[in-house]
């Protein structure tokens, strides 16, 4: 017993020199269960005053990085999604039709010939799947652009069942499924 | 982990020994019964289901490293069946550097939410696809700035939230003096609305909101709004209303719905925005 108190006051004394990380090891080595048991952690952390930690924190902002985005999100919710084709569709067309229209003004001064008259005979010179192809050019994103749009006037009737999980995902595979077969219809067959 | 877990238990044992197994059985501590089922396991030699996980890393402590992606290897025999058991069995055993936020492991408290395989989801929701042996690919939330790994930085998310005033606001008092009534229809309306756990998952998913999420509000956010909107209760309607009618805060939901397509608490952020949009035009 008394060697025991002996013992401690010595590691006490031997403790107050030290600074304060040693002697909390040392107290704990002193207790000593094995060491195989003993949990130390190897990190010490240290205070800071608030415009420090703010400062830090400015710092850290500026550098970090954004996540990926588009590269890395399911590809038929972004590439294939029926939102935003019809903005490309619609862009498409109202760009192609300002294009023309401009053409058209230009034309007399430039020497083109853009009246319907000789624009339907180049059309009737070349073979039906040239044809085919610059009409369904046309006709696809017309297609896709009315009845996208019908989908979304619906949407926004906030009509319930369209909005369910399984509605949404299937009437947007219907719509490229229609669109397409549609453009192919008005390119070939009309 | 293991090796962490028989030490405490030794330890325990040797400090308590009144918690030992009843003598009749044989006697053995817990480590012991540990090391044996583990032995079992080996012995028995179930093939083991290796599952790779691709998980994003980057370390603000080395902010000019860029970002890259880690495979870490399990044997989902051992492994719990979500993809948070497979983040926290791979934080224990193999990385201890890997961070990410956790916490309830129900789905209730919206920590964990990541984009696994393409989705945004919650790990903790989210079963690892053990059939299929392809890589599983974690990122953090997309279009968010990274505060590290997985860990992304909602202050402008919760910022937003705040600037809608989501709580009540009355100004006449409650006929009875102690609770503001409502009715049956009235309260069911809020059903849909008031389970949103402000995850992030759908505002993250929202390409509209990736490249405006400056002014536009979000998915979650609308959401809340729309839940304070049509709250019976309320008496600040208009307010809120016109806070939202400009160009910014609203309209620039395109109806794109991968917000309900990716809720994970089966939620219809779309819908809701659907209908504050239908009552600001009538």
């Amino acid at each position: 017993m008394i060697a025991q108190r002996v013992g401690t006051t010595a590691l006490r004394r031997v403790a107050a020199k030290s600074d304060a990380f040693f002697t909390a090891n040392v107290a704990r080595l002193a207790v000593a269960p094995p060491i195989s048991a003993m949990q130390t952690r190897p990190v010490a952390t240290q205070k800071l005053t608030p415009s420090d930690a703010n400062a830090i924190l400015a710092k850290q902002r500026l550098l970090r990085p954004v996540s990926p985005h588009l590269d890395i999100y399911d590809k038929s919710q972004t590439w294939f999604g029926g939102s935003i084709w019809q903005r490309f569709t619609g862009a498409g067309f109202s760009g192609a039709m300002y294009i023309f229209g401009a053409s058209y003004l230009a034309a007399p001064l430039l020497g083109w010939h853009l009246e319907s008259a000789s624009l339907a005979a180049a059309m009737g010179a070349l073979p039906l799947a040239g044809k085919g192809a610059i009409k369904f050019v046309l006709a696809w994103p017309f297609a896709f652009h009315a009845l996208n749009g019908v989908r979304h006037l619906v949407f926004d009737t906030a009509l319930v069942s369209s909005f369910k999980r399984r509605t949404i995902v299937q009437t947007g595979w219907y719509l490229w499924g229609a669109s397409i077969v549609s453009g192919l219809y008005l390119a070939f067959f009309l | 982990m293991a090796a962490l877990r028989s030490t405490t238990t030794r330890l325990l044992g040797s400090a308590r020994p009144a918690f030992r197994l009843p003598a009749a059985a044989p006697v053995r501590g817990f480590a012991q019964l540990a090391d044996a089922a583990q032995e079992s396991a080996t012995a028995t030699a179930e093939p083991a289901k290796l599952k790779t996980f691709q998980i994003y890393r980057w370390n603000p402590d080395t902010p000019t490293e860029k970002p890259r992606m880690q495979s870490y290897t399990l044997d989902l025999n051992k492994t719990g069946p979500m993809v948070l058991d497979a983040l926290i069995r791979i934080k224990n055993e193999l990385d201890p550097t890997l961070t990410f936020r956790r916490s309830c492991r129900e789905g209730i408290c919206g920590s964990c939410a990541m984009n696994i395989n393409g989705t945004n989801t919650l790990a903790c929701l989210c079963r690892i696809p053990a059939e299929d042996s392809a890589e599983l690919k974690i990122y953090p939330l997309p279009h968010t700035y990274v505060v590290k790994d997985l860990v992304p930085d909602l202050t402008q998310f919760y910022k937003q939230y705040k600037s809608i005033k989501p709580y009540l606001q009355r100004d006449t008092p409650s006929p009875d003096g102690k609770e503001y009534r409502q009715t049956k229809e009235d309260r069911k309306k809020l059903d849909g609305l008031y389970e949103c756990i402000l995850c992030a998952c759908c505002s993250t998913s929202c390409p509209s909101y990736w490249w405006n999420s400056e002014e536009y509000l979000g998915p979650a956010i609308l959401l809340q709004s729309y839940r304070w909107l049509i709250d019976s209760r309320d008496e600040r309607t208009a307010q809120r209303q016109d806070a939202l009618n400009n160009s910014m805060s609203l309209y620039r939901c395109h109806t794109i719905l991968n917000c309900t397509r990716t809720c994970p608490k089966g939620l219809n952020p779309g819908l809701a925005i659907a209908q504050i949009k239908k009552q600001m035009a009538f």
